[in-house]
């Protein structure tokens, strides 16, 4: 008997395999078609403001992946014991316990990070996807499939706040990760040339328009139409 | 005289929506109608000058390093800050709590109006930011007051002129991909630009 066949009847069991067809859905499908920043109107809140660069973004859509699915998790395991009446209490305590850890482990590690984000981690008990997938999601179904919902819906949101963070940095201060790619393309074409930057992007007003951008591009490729 | 140029900056300059994008959620969700607006601005605007020196009491006297001296002597060495968040939220959503009350018991006819919106302020980015704000900026306890109903009359003056830009928006013709979310972005963008023009302002 080869593997292969050992393989095969081990994968053939009456539950579910830890990632089916319905299970890759829930973290696929926040990221494009049903994304939560683009499509859900969820979590522009705070965190557009940290996106002036690509590092606190990062650090910011980690720490949100991490809030997400945790607290989505533990509140799916609580589901059935939550009162309906205070459950908007355990939900936000819940999420305040994870926040706190993250910020800190942020304070612990990365102190100048956690300068930098100031208020914004904090922030992160507000920003609405994570209550809205926790009553949308985690209320009703299995620990398991809720923190994949979680995670999916915090992907989708990760790289929608990576992208702004990408053109504001390139375009606001002419860099890439602190790289300074500007520079760079200027110095190959002689010391007369110079790439020049925009200090709109820095301000909130650049991540305004480039989210509306972003949100007609993505719109107008999936066909989604709001009335 | 300070107190007031602090007004005037958390109105203006750091505006909730135009300089750190907090409350972006309800903003948007809720700007569709003038008066929605003005219901939910002024809801705003009560609970983040009632929870902001609420709050401020709360840090002062329990959470902040050396906070509860007042107690013992033997106590000034404890920093509780890092239950921050926790007791932050704690407040705002008790006091969402005991306002919803007191407004359905003495304006039913305001409770009706502004019915969904009072819970959800709750979760509202801009209550949680400006107590953390206030935290952060060792304000005292008047500064807090007035900075609690600045930042609170700043978010509802922005809610308000984007709700009535949206109204007339219904009579354009706005790209399919564009309704909706995209264009109130660059809607509050544009808005923004404007603000911006009070940055200039020595106070």
């Amino acid at each position: 008997m080869s593997a292969e066949t050992i393989e095969k009847s081990v994968a053939v069991k009456p539950a579910e395999p830890l990632l089916s067809k319905r299970r890759k859905k829930l973290i696929t499908d926040p990221l494009i078609d049903d994304n939560p920043v683009t499509v859900q109107v969820l979590g522009i809140c705070s965190s557009l403001a940290v996106t002036t660069q690509m590092q606190p973004t990062l650090v910011m859509a980690i720490s949100v992946i991490f809030v997400v699915a945790l607290s989505n998790f533990a509140i799916s395991l609580m589901r059935n014991t939550i009162p309906a009446r205070v459950r908007i209490i355990v939900q936000l305590a819940v999420v305040a316990t994870l926040v706190t850890i993250v910020s800190e482990i942020l304070k612990a590690f990365a102190y100048d990070m956690y300068k930098e984000l100031s208020v914004f981690i904090g922030l992160i008990i507000t920003n609405c996807i994570v209550m809205g997938r926790l009553e949308a999601f985690a209320m009703g179904n299995k620990p398991y499939d809720s923190m994949l919902d979680g995670l999916g819906s915090a992907l989708g949101y990760s790289w929608i706040i990576l992208t702004v963070a990408f053109f504001r940095e390139l375009w606001g201060s002419g860099a890439v990760f602190g790289i300074p790619v500007f520079q760079y393309i200027s110095s190959l074409f002689g010391p007369d040339f110079k790439l020049a930057t925009n200090g709109l992007m820095v301000t909130p007003v650049g991540a305004f328009i480039i989210l509306g951008l972003i949100v007609w591009v993505q719109r107008t490729k999936t066909g989604y139409v709001e009335h | 005289m300070e107190l007031f140029s602090l007004g005037i900056r958390s109105i203006f300059i750091d505006n909730m929506i135009f300089a750190y994008f907090l409350g972006m959620c309800s903003f948007l969700a809720v700007s569709k109608k003038v008066s929605t607006a003005v219901g939910l601005g002024a809801a705003v605007v009560f609970v983040l000058g009632v929870t902001v020196p609420f709050n401020w009491i709360l840090n002062e006297f329990v959470l902040k390093e050396g906070a509860l001296t007042w107690i013992s002597a033997s106590m000034s060495t404890i920093d509780l800050s890092f239950l921050r968040f926790i007791m932050f939220i704690a407040i705002i959503a008790g006091i969402v709590q005991l306002v919803e009350m007191v407004v359905e018991k003495f304006s039913p006819a305001l409770y009706g109006q502004l019915g969904i919106f009072l819970p959800l302020i709750a979760v509202n980015c801009a209550i949680l930011g400006g107590c953390l704000f206030m935290a952060q900026r060792d304000y005292t306890l008047a500064e807090s007051a007035v900075y609690g109903f600045g930042s609170g009359f700043g978010f509802m003056l922005a809610i308000v002129l984007l709700a009535a830009i949206r109204e007339r928006l219904k009579y354009s013709m706005v790209p399919n991909g564009l309704k909706g979310l995209g264009i109130t972005m660059l809607l509050t963008g544009l808005m923004g630009i404007a603000f911006m023009s009070f940055m200039g302002i020595d106070l």
